[in-house]
């Protein structure tokens, strides 16, 4: 009886839904919006520059536990490697604009979200640990890479799973909405293993559902599990499988088609590469003890990576 | 088992900012879902047939799905809906804190309204009758004689539900917005420390939420005796 | 970005291949109804109990069951959901022990049907208890004037009565339930609206996802509602109560 419900609806609904929904809108919301003064926006101008240039606020997308690339620190702030990336394309844009006085809205998201938030305006640009791929290019853009990650899994030291294989019939966590998940399946498929999936919310309570032994490993991005092992009350307990599910680039998601900001990014992000300004900021959440925990993640430049600084570019992965 | 409770006194700051937000969003959710709910009720029982019908209708697919559904609803398509309502060129910049304010708002209204409704139907007809005996309007016998009555039939009933409404809020952590609850799932999770802050959580809620319902209960008793 | 809808998405496979969309909604109702239904008998089962309980002479079963429906009463069904699946199976180990052994889904499934069928037991006693507060005393005092132990008193006479005066609020509690289902999603059991948001987050299609599954529990909703409907025609007392509306 369900399997009809798409069919009914294919025939008849979609102009009655959307007469409802505009009577619905015009009567109540309209009162609603008039309540919260939302700002109209001028007509003429289109992009994300002229967005925030009508106004004065550009919304920025963080997360809160993808350490060290976008987190949360012990006074609850979001720092991080891609946030000092962010801030330099901000100071960029106030240059641009002539707008000194640009505020800055920060807006966690999750990685189940991100997308959805950036397409319907509710962020502007995303500051994390989003990978590039081409998949997600036909929904979003993406800056200059300027991370280079393997998925794989961390379990507890005293685990005797060694290699991805050994996940054979475990239970394992990984995070909603990650390229993670739709990698782990196809890898079931053409290895022949079967794993039972947890979804955490966010890669803190993958991690914990680990470190609480609920389930036998966490899937992710080799920098992410490194960064919740130094985060964990005890960073011995834990190991990386050296092996690597896939190579990922990471860099910032704006929204597509939109020339002018895409120019602005590459241009501000490409500079930090060319100049080796990336290095020090590279160095400061990398090879330095990082909040929370003054914990050195010691996670050297790969040579993936060396050749992205070489050639900023935003090729996603297949 | 260890247990290390001082993970709670080092995120108290924290905590309390996440509770202004779950106070500041049930008082904005109950003023707002009162507003809307009033004329949602009155819309009900209006005898203009298209009206009674909407506001009927909204109530009921307010009343029948899971409020889950309806913050993810309103978190996704607010933005884009407001566009196409609004004329705006692009979707306007809605959080997901003010698009948990929208969201309560318009839920709430669906349930004061039904409140409403039974408080105003409380009121005898003979009431009524008399106040357009005395030449009274519609309006006027609603402002007047029907409504201040019937607010005070329901002032238990509203402040209940508005009990219920406090802890509803806490599922603004679906969509990663900072309430008391979101608060603590953050700390929880960043520490590991999961049962101390999960056992706070639900302590402080208990305190809050027992207190007000006696409080709730020793006012019914108060508003009985007069009448 | 307009409103575009394309209500063939249901009818395409998952990137994985091999599942329609409609097919992945459709699993998810399963566990909606399943964890519905379970939380239901338990949700009955306790609440029949400690509203009972509540309305008897002993002192101690009153305060009791007050204890039980203050204490389900005054913590967010979300919160209590975190402690379930959470922090109750880090305080016993052998349920610790299953967890980690187990199916995920079937330990999101326990703790999530154990979560709900309290929480709903708590307002089902309240209701009960009503119920049977609402009787006349007459009839207990003629219960215990033709004999009738305290236990015959509320299997034939008191609780009979009880429960078809209250069918009206235990067909609310019953769509409470229903939706509360959905707060499952939580703990990451894929129930219908955790599989709707997936839909939208694979397909971008939040539009048809969302009212596709609106349109399913506006559904359930209404079944919940008539096959009440139909329980209270069925027991009504001629002559009693007229239909309770």
């Amino acid at each position: 009886m369900l399997e009809r419900i798409p069919n009914i609806d294919a025939n008849r609904s979609t102009t009655d839904t959307g007469f409802i929904l505009k009577r619905f809108v015009r009567t109540t919301l309209a009162a609603v919006v008039a309540v919260l003064a939302l700002p109209v926006y001028s007509q003429s101008l289109t992009g994300t520059l002229a967005k925030i240039r009508d106004t004065g606020t550009i919304t920025i997308g963080h997360r809160e536990a993808s350490i060290p690339f976008s987190y949360l620190d012990d006074k609850q702030q979001a720092v991080g490697y891609a946030m000092d990336i962010c801030a330099r394309v901000v100071d960029a844009i106030k240059a641009e604009l002539k707008l000194p006085n640009l505020k800055v809205v920060l807006q966690p998201v999750t990685s189940a979200n991100r997308i959805p938030l950036l397409q319907n305006g509710s962020i502007d640009l995303e500051c994390g640990s989003t990978t590039n791929s081409v998949e997600r290019q036909k929904q979003v853009a993406f800056g200059p890479t300027y991370f280079v990650i393997n998925v794989t899994a961390a379990v507890k030291a005293s685990s005797p799973i060694r290699t991805l294989a050994d996940l054979n019939g475990r239970t394992i966590s990984t995070t909603a909405g990650t390229t993670s998940v739709p990698l782990l399946k196809r890898y079931e498929r053409t290895s022949g293993i079967d794993v039972k999936e947890i979804y955490g919310k966010d890669h803190s309570e993958s991690f914990l559902l680990l470190a609480d032994d609920r389930v036998s490993a966490f899937v992710m991005d080799d920098v992410l599990l490194a960064g919740q092992i130094a985060n964990a009350r005890n960073p011995a307990d834990f190991r990386i499988i050296p092996e690597s599910l896939r190579t990922e680039p990471y860099s910032v998601m704006l929204r597509r088609e939109d020339a002018p900001f895409k120019a602005l990014v590459d241009r501000t992000i490409g500079g930090l590469m060319k100049s080796g300004e990336i290095e020090k900021l590279y160095a400061k959440w990398f090879l330095s003890p990082i909040p929370p925990r003054k914990v050195n993640l010691n996670f050297p430049v790969s040579p993936a990576l060396r050749e992205a600084f070489k050639n900023p570019n935003d090729q996603g992965v297949q | 088992m260890d247990f290390d409770w001082s993970v709670i006194g080092g995120a108290l700051p924290y905590l309390w900012k996440g509770m202004q937000y779950t106070l500041e969003l049930t008082a904005i959710a109950a003023l707002g879902g009162l507003f809307f709910g009033t004329l949602l009720a009155l819309a009900r029982l209006s005898p203009i047939k298209p009206l009674s019908m909407f506001a009927a209708g909204y109530v009921n697919l307010m009343r029948s799905i899971p409020l889950v559904l309806v913050i993810f609803w309103f978190f996704f398509l607010v933005p884009v809906i407001l566009q196409v309502a609004m004329g705006y060129e692009r979707p306007p910049q809605v959080g997901a804190e003010r698009t948990a304010i929208i969201t309560f708002i318009m839920f709430e209204a669906a349930y004061f309204c039904e409140i409403m409704r039974a408080g105003i139907q409380s009121i005898p007809r003979g009431q009524i009758h008399a106040a357009q005996a005395l030449g009274l309007n519609y309006s006027q016998t609603m402002r007047l004689v029907v409504l201040p009555q019937a607010f005070r039939n329901m002032i238990p009933v509203l402040l209940t539900q508005t009990i219920i409404l406090f802890q509803d809020t806490s599922l603004v952590y679906v969509i990663s917005a900072t309430d008391f609850v979101g608060a603590a799932a953050k700390i929880a999770q960043r520490d590991g420390r999961l049962i101390e802050m999960y056992v706070f959580v639900a302590i402080v809620y208990f305190i809050i939420c027992f207190t007000l319902s006696l409080a709730v209960r020793q006012l019914q008793r108060k508003i009985a005796v007069i009448r | 970005m307009g409103i575009s809808l394309d209500w063939s998405v249901f009818l395409q496979e998952l990137p994985e291949g091999g599942v329609f969309y409609w097919e992945m909604l459709l699993s998810g109702l399963w566990w909606t109804l399943g964890v519905a239904a379970c939380s239901w008998i338990i949700a009955m089962l306790f609440g029949s109990v400690i509203g009972t309980l509540r309305t008897t002479d002993s002192r101690v079963l009153v305060f009791l069951g007050n204890a039980w429906v203050e204490l389900f009463r005054n913590i967010p069904l979300l919160v209590q959901m975190f402690l379930w699946y959470f922090v109750v199976p880090e305080l016993v180990p052998p349920l610790k022990a299953w967890v980690v052994a187990a199916e995920p889904s079937h330990a999101q499934f326990l703790s999530a049907t154990l979560c709900l069928g309290l929480f709903t037991s708590a307002r089902i006693a309240e209701q009960v208890r009503a119920g049977i507060q609402s009787l006349p005393r007459g009839q207990r005092h003629a219960a215990q004037a033709i004999g009738l132990t305290t236990a015959q008193m509320y299997r034939f006479v008191l609780l009979p009565m009880a429960f078809r005066i209250i069918i009206p609020p235990l067909t609310s509690e019953t769509m409470n339930l229903i939706k509360n289902t959905s707060i499952a999603l939580t703990i990451g059991l894929a129930e219908l609206t955790f599989r709707t948001r997936e839909m939208g987050e694979y397909t971008f299609r939040f539009f048809e996802a969302f009212t596709a599954a609106t349109l399913v529990y506006i559904a359930i909703a209404m079944t919940a509602n008539r096959v009440m409907a139909l329980i209270e025609r069925r027991t009504a007392v001629p002559g009693y109560i007229a239909g309770g509306k």
